[in-house]
């Protein structure tokens, strides 16, 4: 299924960039960039500079990062999420994912997901597809559920993140 | 300026923690219909703000298509976190915050060099205990100090908050830790925190509202206590509450009186009705006892808040540079604490003492209490108020290969600006300390034989 499909269908589908533990939001966007890098073309190619120098140039649309606790510890820098979000990045599965990092991500569009089975099974280098309505990730390794996302975070997701919500519900469309 | 309602006024169903009665009153849902751990609910801030990330917020605000922002009156700016402008991109940043500021009526702008966007918004009692506070910032947890439910949030959810005037939360859960007993002369309240982040992990307080309480919680200096709180935010926690008493609600009404004109018995009433206690039947998901009589001072470790250690077990830890400062731990109680330890010596050959006081405030209160003119004769170099090099963002930043023991609040890898630099955090005076010994030293040690 292509990219494109795959979205249509709810479904995300890529190969897995895996990390470790409290891959931290200095690790995905360096902090010293935050006040003068803001449009996707500036921030993508500084995706994971310190942790993984070769991600942006070889991450592909719809791949996913999977980490371990704590994903997107520290600062609320969004950068950290929008970067991804500018490289196609389909989502990321964790065995945590920090408060802010989450809401970030949710809002920026891009699914975050705490499944520690899946994250004990995938190995660099698999291949994924993820439902986010059924709630399951498709691994090499078999099928892995996870609990589905809170009704208004689904809403969230299901608009393409918080700004075209919020633009919809200024105009009285949605609650 | 609160709406809040006093403590008691309506009946309970059960009994509330602080994040629970803060956000039945901001829901609307009251005392009686108080949302659960686990709810959604959409609420209303009594108050929020960002800093030098304002320009973006407000480019993603433009996008939402709105002419004037909601909630102006009650949002605030301020320059903080790379003042003054290090180069033309960073004062651009700048000049387009200032610019929009203006054009939306946000009166409530600090220029570079005010300070940090969590000390000033406490100096100008733009805060008061109870209130719900968002913060484009992590360290949003720290109004907890006043007993404020401070929040951080990303660029767009403030944006939305700006046109929305809500935001959804999700209750959370809270947890108690309890600190008792006298703590030895060398250790304060960051001591404390990364004791904590050691013993239950970056994640221990994952998501929950964490209430802070105990002997030796109520005995910290206001400062303290918000070191305290703010560091709670690496703990993972959605907000942390102290206790308010007498000291914060004075603090508060001399500011909020002399910010606004009204007369202090108004002021104090004012700082006063939304406080929020929690009741005795509360319920905590976990709760935590430590006694810190025993404690040495604490020093995490590169690259992870949480890998901390007794100051005692490290030797021979060469220093490139102590930082003293940030949101964290770059206040007057700071800076004398440090100024204990260095007055009469002289920072070591080859180590750089860097020190940022907090905001223009502490700057001149350190200055009329000497606290400054001592370190800047022990060899200290002084910076601008604000945030400094805490996150890589200005002047103070590490080469590669360098070693830093910083007051600040993360040590994760790159975050003073390279990857290849080590940073290690303490308190103040174990920072100071270790500008004298030059390595990471334990200030008993630099401090053997004076006179108390």
């Amino acid at each position: 299924m292509t990219v494109e499909a795959a979205r249509a269908h709810r479904v995300i589908a890529g190969r897995v960039f895996r990390y470790g533990d409290a891959v931290s939001t200095d690790a995905l966007f360096p902090g010293r960039y935050t006040y003068t890098h803001t449009t996707f073309a500036e921030i993508a190619p500084h995706a994971l500079e310190d942790l993984d120098a070769d991600f942006a140039r070889t991450v592909r649309p719809g791949d996913v990062l999977v980490g371990g606790h704590g994903f997107g510890c520290g600062s609320s820098r969004e950068q950290a999420v929008t970067c991804l979000v500018a490289l196609g990045v389909g989502a990321v599965i964790a065995r945590s994912i920090a408060r802010i990092y989450f809401r970030n991500a949710v809002n920026a569009g891009l699914p975050a997901i705490a499944c520690p089975a899946a994250v004990d099974a995938l190995a660099a280098g698999d291949r994924v597809a993820i439902d986010l309505d059924e709630a399951w990730i498709d691994t090499p390794h078999g099928r892995f559920g996870f609990p589905p996302l809170a009704p208004n975070v689904r809403t969230l997701l299901r608009c393409g993140g918080l700004v075209p919500y919020v633009r919809e519900r200024l105009r009285g469309s949605v609650a | 300026m609160s709406d809040g309602e006093p403590s008691g006024a309506t009946p309970r169903a059960r009994g509330l923690t602080c994040v629970e009665a803060v956000l039945a009153r901001t829901s609307g849902r009251g005392n009686a219909d108080a949302p659960l751990p686990g709810e959604i609910v959409e609420v209303m801030p009594d108050f929020a703000f960002s800093h030098d990330n304002t320009a973006a917020i407000a480019a993603i605000w433009r996008e939402l298509g709105q002419e004037r922002v909601a909630i102006a009156e009650r949002l605030a700016v301020t320059f903080d976190h790379a003042v003054p402008a290090p180069t033309p991109r960073h004062a651009l940043n700048h000049a387009e915050a200032r610019r929009f500021a203006q054009e939306q009526g946000i009166r409530h702008l600090f220029e570079v060099g005010r300070g940090i966007c969590h000390q000033v918004l406490g100096e100008e009692a733009l805060v008061l205990p109870g209130q719900l506070v968002l913060g484009a910032d992590s360290h949003t947890p720290h109004f907890g100090w006043m007993g404020a439910m401070g929040v951080g949030i990303g660029r767009t959810e403030m944006a939305a908050v700006w046109a929305l005037g809500s935001i959804w939360l999700r209750v959370p859960e809270s947890i108690e830790i309890r600190f008792d007993g006298e703590p030895s002369p060398w250790v304060d309240a960051k001591d404390l925190a990364l004791w904590v982040l050691g013993l239950l992990g970056a994640e221990g307080g994952s998501y929950r509202s964490v209430e802070l309480r105990g002997t030796a919680v109520a005995r910290l200096s206001l400062a303290e206590r918000a070191t305290l709180a703010n560091m709670m935010a690496e703990l993972g926690a959605k907000c942390a509450f102290v206790e308010p008493d007498d000291a914060v609600f004075e603090y508060l009404a001399e500011r909020l009186a002399r910010r606004t004109g009204c007369g202090h018995d108004e002021a104090a009433a004012m700082a006063r009705a939304g406080a929020v206690f929690p009741d005795p039947d509360a319920s905590y998901a976990e709760r935590h006892a430590l006694d810190v009589s025993a404690l040495e001072p604490q020093v995490a470790c590169p690259h992870a808040v949480d890998r901390t250690v007794s100051v005692t077990t490290l030797h021979d830890v060469r220093v490139d540079q102590a930082f003293l400062g940030t949101c964290t731990n770059g206040r007057l109680e700071d800076l004398e604490a440090a100024r204990r330890v260095v007055r009469g010596r002289r920072v070591a050959k080859g180590t750089r003492f860097v020190v940022i006081p907090a905001s223009s405030e502490v700057l001149e209160a350190g200055v009329a209490s000497g606290a400054v003119a001592d370190l800047l004769a022990a060899g200290a170099v002084l910076g601008t108020p604000g945030c400094g090099p805490c996150m890589g963002n200005h002047q103070g930043v590490l080469a590669p290969g360098e070693v830093c023991v910083s007051s600040g609040n993360r040590n994760y890898r790159g975050r003073m600006g390279t990857k290849e630099a080590e940073i290690y955090l303490a308190s103040p005076a174990v920072v100071a300390a270790s500008a004298i010994a030059g390595r990471i030293a334990h200030p008993a040690e630099v401090c053997a034989g004076d006179t108390p």
